[in-house]
């Protein structure tokens, strides 16, 4: 298991290399998505207090 | 056959089919993913040159292929933009971009975290990896040149323009590694004859870039609805949403 994590001694430049990868694709996944979900919400509440 | 492009074209027609498509991508991309991860980390041996360090290739070498093929879409599109003004291709074209732009990034930093080990040096001038920041720097002007023009109908076409032409860079990238002598390798998977890499290698890095295709549509579908919703926002079937 440690062997694992230590990557023959390249850890320092193995792990980073995921880490930063799965981070930028799950901002690029996250973002639109709540941007939607607001943009959803915002419309919503519109069309709710137009028909009042 | 052409009543379905034109369906598939509108805009209420394709934000309700990405909608049901994205549960089922997000599924098929953890899958290929986790597969590809575990080929790449657990079951592929160490290279005998290079160690353990050379791991960074299943995410490297996917990104820059991914940073490359979202260009061609990108470009794609501009070209059926500016033949018949379709609005869908602006709204493919548009968002694509910032998704080119993670992929093309993360090419760039894990091949420079790649290249401290291997090279001995974060960054080089050197063909690949100019062109590969060219590129870029292309994705950053089309994302800048979009939001500078207030009506989006004419920033699309503006920012078609600048797909098609930057496209010229995408084969000076591909072919760069064979035109100038780099420190960059060659290529070792897309040669004519048989790739030469094991295929306890190769297997995982084909999962991964496959993962790396569906997260891609995955990812522009997501992006697409919410610039659909944020256009469309006075049209009739987003009322009736």
């Amino acid at each position: 298991m440690i062997e694992f994590f230590n990557m023959g001694g390249y850890a320092m430049f193995v792990w980073p290399s995921y880490a930063i990868s799965a981070l930028v694709l799950w901002l690029n996944w996250y973002l639109p998505r709540n941007q939607h979900r607001k943009l959803l919400r915002q419309l919503q509440s519109r069309h709710g207090s137009q028909q009042q | 056959m052409f009543l379905w492009f034109h369906k598939f074209g509108s805009p209420p027609h394709f934000y309700r089919i990405a909608g049901k498509w994205i549960p089922w991508l997000s599924g098929l991309f953890l899958v290929l993913v986790t597969a590809g991860l575990f080929g790449g980390l657990i079951a592929a041996p160490p290279d005998y040159q290079q160690g353990d360090s050379y791991r960074i290739m299943f995410v490297h070498v996917p990104s820059a292929w991914m940073s490359m093929l979202v260009y061609v879409a990108m470009a794609v599109c501009g070209i059926i933009i500016m033949v018949w003004r379709m609005k869908l291709a602006e709204i493919v074209l548009i968002s694509s971009a910032p998704i080119g732009a993670s992929f093309t990034f993360l090419a760039l930093v894990t091949g420079s975290l790649w290249g401290k080990p291997m090279w001995g040096t974060y960054w080089v001038w050197d063909a690949r990896l100019t062109s590969e920041l060219i590129l870029l720097f292309l994705y950053l002007g089309i994302i800048g040149l979009h939001n500078a023009i207030e009506d989006k109908r004419v920033a699309a076409r503006a920012v078609a323009i600048l797909a098609i032409v930057g496209a010229v860079n995408v084969p000076i990238i591909h072919f760069s590694v064979e035109w100038w002598n780099t420190l960059h390798q060659g290529p070792t998977v897309t040669k004519f004859d048989k790739p030469s890499i094991y295929w306890s290698m190769l297997l995982p890095l084909l999962l991964m870039a496959l993962s790396f295709q569906v997260y891609y549509v995955l990812a522009l579908f997501q992006q697409c609805r919410a610039e659909l919703l944020r256009r469309e926002r006075n049209s009739k079937w987003v009322e009736e949403l």
